[in-house]
This record gives C-alpha cells, structure tokens and sequence, in this order.
C-alpha cells in the first residue's frame, strides 16, 4: 500500500459538481497527513476540460478516464477499482452524492476495504477517525476504522473547495470497459421541479414542514401566505406525501432558494433541506423542538407551536 | 417472480435525550420500521398485485423485538418474513456495511428473488450503501435512489432521483438491487384484514449458520468510539413571550424587513 490518496470528481451534463472541489480539499488534507501523494481521477464527460478544473494547489495527478459522457455506475465501479489497483492509496474519498453512493459501495465491495459514508469529517494520524451523525443529525459519532485503507464518502458543504493553479501531471489513463458487466444504462435526463410558479425568484417564503401534521391544516398556512404575500414553499415530507407539488420543494434534491426571508413553520432543519436554504438573508423558525437544528442556522427564533403562533400572526396582516 | 424486500427497524429518538456510552439510553427510543423500507414494502406489493404469481418476501436483520415491525410488512400484504440474528450480532456496537452485506447475500442466495428492494437509508446509521453492497457481492444489476419503478419482463425502468430536481432515467436489467426513495408511491396502511392474516403469516427465524456464516464474517472494522449530541451553532434571537406577544414581533419584523406591505 502506498500513502497517496485518490479522490474521484462527480459532474453531469458537461459540469464539474461543487462537491468536486471539495474532495479535492478533504483529499489534501489527507495526503498531508499521510505524506502521500493527492490523485484526483474524473471519468467520462469532458475529461481533458474537467482536468484543468481539477488541477488545484496540493494535487499532484490528474486520472483522465474517457469513457462516454455521463455517469454510469458500472462504469465508474470498474475505472475507480483498476486505478485503485495501479494507485493502491490508502484513502479513496468520493463525493456522498446520489452518483457516489451509487458506485462507492460496489468499488468498496469489489475490494474488500471498509467503507464510511456521509463523513462530516475525518483525520488519518496512524489510524483513520470519521465524524458522522446519526439519528437525523440528533447525534454525532466518532468512528475507528480498524484498517489499513478505506473508501469514505463526505458530505457536500462540509470542506472549503480547493482553490488556486496547481502544477499536476494529466494521465490519460487506458481504459477499455468490460461490457459483461455493465447491466444497466442511462436514457436520459428529466426535470422535475417545473410548473407554475419559481419559489427560486421569491423574496419571500413561507415554507412549511412536517410539523403541520395533516393535509387540512395546509389551509391555515395558505391563509398566512395570501395575508402576507408569500410564495409557498415545503420540506421533502409535504411532497413525499403528496400535499404539495414538487416545484415547491426546498432541498438537496428539490431547489436551492435565496429570498429576502424564509420562515420555516414546522421545519426540523435536516442537512438535505437546509442545503436548499441556508443562502436566504434571513431565516426565521418557529418550532416545537428547541434542539431542532433549523435554530443552528435561524436569525430569528420562536420556540412554539405553529397552531398557536400562526392565527394571531395572520390577524395581524388582516 | 420472487421479490425481497429488506427492512430494518430503527430507533426514533425522543427531542430531548439522554447519552450513555456510545448509544442513547434505552428509555428515549421508539422502534418503528424505517421510513424508507416502507416505500420499499409498498413498491413490492404493488409489483405482486399488477402480476401474476409474484412472491414478496421480506428480510431484515434484528432481534426478536422486530418482529413487531417485520409484522406490519406482512399486514401491507408481503406474503412471508425473514429474519436473521445471532449472538455475535447482538454483541456488535455498530454494524458496519460489509457486515450487513454478508448477511443479505447469504438471504439472497437462499431465496434466489429476481428483484431485492430496500429503502436508500436507514434513518438511524444512514449509510444509505448496504443495497449497492450487497448487488456487487451477488452480482446482481442495480441502482440506486429510484422514485421511479416500472417492469417490463427483465428490465427495470427506473428514474433515479438525483440533486436539483432532476431525475435521471435509466434502465437496469434483472436480476437487480433498488433502493428505493421515499415519495415513490404512497405506503398504505395496513387494513384490520391485513392485521389479522399477517398473524398466520410465517417469520422464519435465521441464524448465522442457516446462510453459511460464522460470527467472523459479521465482525465490524468500524468500531463506534464516541457518541455526543452536536454543540449547538445557533446565534438566533429568540423571539419570547405568549403565542400572541411572539405573533405579534415577528409581524413587526416581517414589515421592517420590507417583505409585506399593509
């Protein structure tokens, strides 16, 4: 086993993600701890485009892997294990994204090394120590992983983006695909979040969460909304169970806003959603909860219950 | 066609709790099933009743306190259980990813399913990796965070939900592995009829040795060391007072940020 450590870029449709830049950065740390050398590897899509991207101070090889244009599992699984064989690095770090937790646990089960998802954080001083949460963010943990090399997945927003020209070496690698075992493929792309209105021009939105508790109440909410002039938004409950349509959907996987404000009504504050939020200027939360982690990030508290808060509030525009 | 769905049960953590050690004492938990696996359990039972001859099984890997839940599976109209302990089980502080991977694999040779569905995560470890794992180990297809499902003799056409409302659509041949997202279809309540057939439905007690395992093959290589509740980063103002006094300072900082109009 060398000390080097690889990290793999995620991008789609012709972009490097932002993630990217951040496992550049979890990486160097890393390879600073070890006195190893920092590989980034991008695979299919632009790569050459991709690699002068990539080529941030502290890097010191760029992997080019051609092979298609968009991410398939399959593909990636076999690009990251032949250049984990040539590379044979003591951490793998892969972006925790949709895309990465779609090949990360198949390389880590290809090669039998342990595999930590959604680290927070993470050192290597001997042995490897991760931080992730549990239980919903409501906890934190320290975890050993008792071997000599792992994968880790981090999460998005949690390392600063590496910055600067670097002067790393471009590889092309070679690389043919074993098509036995490619088994699926992707047709196409679609998006989902279309519709009537933009919550992402609003300035102001009112967003409401689980705490609501059952569809009838959504109607005290649109009352607050018409009173005020809002725009309505949601967490991923409401439109998981149907209430609202995925257009008004705040979150990893829904839309990124930035209004004037964002009251959150009933909202606990978890990481996918505040990832969709946490550019507003000022955010106010009213909820039950005073651990809720939505107050970590408020400007403006309120420690309540909506049912009781929202009435008066409404007879106040009225 | 045979279709597993793995469950898990999860601990639900009261607001406010207590630590001890590297878990969170007994007294603050509810046990429930996963929020996500039920979207699986549901996605499985409307395979069943679109088809003909179409088996749901279900697996999950706990003690005998789970059955409770792996009991609602059945109620939602999985036709039989699973479910795998061992000692060598119990005794681990954390389970980690290769561990539960065995473990299904071993199910999932013995049962032979054509599709194996599974929530994305766990809302207690969250992991979100155990189904990719396990499809790598068996060799089956996958994908991974499907909210979209439709069958057509051996391909799966799935939408896989990825970040900033965009789906990607793809096609994956079975045998196959899905996790499945929460929000794909709408998980039914379990009906009184349900409730009392589940009673007569088998849950198959397995050990370790049932699939050819010992405990070494569970043995983590994460070993849990620290559990702390995070340090609160909040520098809100709070806004105090009676419901109508907290109503009445937010309306006036509402106008004052200029976002209503009288």
């Amino acid at each position: 086993m060398s000390d080097d450590v690889l990290v793999v870029a995620d991008h789609r449709r012709g972009e490097l993600r932002d993630v990217s830049l951040e496992v550049l950065t979890a990486g160097r740390e890393a390879a600073e701890a070890t006195g190893g050398q920092l590989h980034a590897a991008v695979i299919s899509g632009p790569v050459e485009e991709f690699a002068e991207e990539l080529n941030r101070d502290g890097v010191d090889v760029v992997h080019t892997v051609a092979a298609g244009e968009e991410f398939n599992h399959d593909v990636y699984t076999q690009a990251v294990t032949q250049l984990h064989d040539a590379i044979d690095p003591r951490i793998t770090v892969v972006p925790n994204s949709v895309n990465g937790l779609d090949y990360a646990p198949a390389v880590a089960n290809r090669l039998a090394l342990p595999l930590v998802t959604d680290a927070v954080g993470f050192t290597v001083d001997g042995t490897v120590e991760a931080r992730r949460e549990m239980y919903g963010s409501k906890v934190e943990t320290v975890v050993d992983v008792a071997a000599d090399d792992l994968v880790v997945t981090i999460r998005g927003g949690e390392w600063p983006a590496a910055e600067g020209v670097g002067d790393a070496e471009v590889v092309a690698e070679e690389f043919s695909v074993d098509e036995d075992r490619v088994g699926s493929r992707v047709t196409g792309f679609e998006e989902v979040a279309g519709g009537d209105v933009d919550i992402s021009d609003a300035d102001f939105l009112i967003s409401i969460g689980r705490g609501i508790g059952e569809e009838d109440n959504l109607e005290l909410i649109e009352d607050l909304v018409a009173a005020t002039g809002a725009t309505l938004s949601a967490s991923r409950p409401i439109v998981d169970n149907g209430w609202l349509p995925k257009n008004r959907q705040v979150g990893q996987s829904g839309k990124q806003v930035t209004p004037d404000v964002y009251l959150a009504i009933g909202i606990s504050g978890a990481v996918q959603h505040v990832a969709g939020m946490k550019g507003a200027d000022t955010i106010i939360a009213i909820n039950t909860d005073p651990n809720a982690p939505i107050f970590d990030i408020a400007d403006i508290g309120i420690v309540g219950d909506l049912f009781e808060v929202v009435p008066p509030l409404i007879e106040e525009f009225n | 066609m045979k279709v597993l769905v793995a469950v898990k049960e999860v601990a639900e953590v009261a607001d406010d709790f207590e630590i001890a050690g590297t878990s969170i004492e007994e007294s603050y938990l509810t046990y429930d099933l996963n929020e996500w696996d039920d979207y699986a359990i549901e996605a499985g039972v409307q395979i069943k009743e679109a088809g003909d001859d179409v088996e749901v099984v279900t697996v999950t890997i706990g003690p005998e306190r789970a059955e409770e839940t792996i009991r609602m599976a059945l109620a939602k109209g999985a036709d039989r259980a699973i479910r795998v302990w061992d000692e060598a089980l119990a005794e681990a502080d954390l389970l980690d990813v290769a561990a539960k991977t065995e473990i299904l694999a071993g199910v999932i040779a013995a049962e032979d399913p054509d599709l194996v569905l599974t929530g994305v995560q766990a809302n207690d470890d969250a992991f979100g990796a155990t189904g990719v794992s396990v499809a790598d180990a068996v060799g089956y297809q996958w994908a991974a965070v499907v909210n979209a499902l439709d069958l057509e003799d051996d391909v799966a056409h799935v939408h896989r939900e990825l970040e900033g409302g965009i789906e990607e659509v793809t096609e994956v041949d079975l045998p196959a592995v899905l996790t499945i997202q929460t929000g794909i279809n709408e998980p039914r309540y379990a009906s009184l009829r349900g409730i009392r057939q589940a009673q007569s439905k088998e849950i198959a007690a397995w050990g370790l040795d049932d699939i050819d395992l010992d405990a070494a093959a569970v043995e983590s290589v994460l070993e849990l060391r620290e559990m702390y509740e995070p340090e609160s980063e909040s520098d809100a103002r709070y806004i105090e007072g009676g419901a109508e006094a907290q109503a009445a300072e937010l309306a006036a900082v509402l106008r004052e940020q200029g976002v209503v109009g009288e």
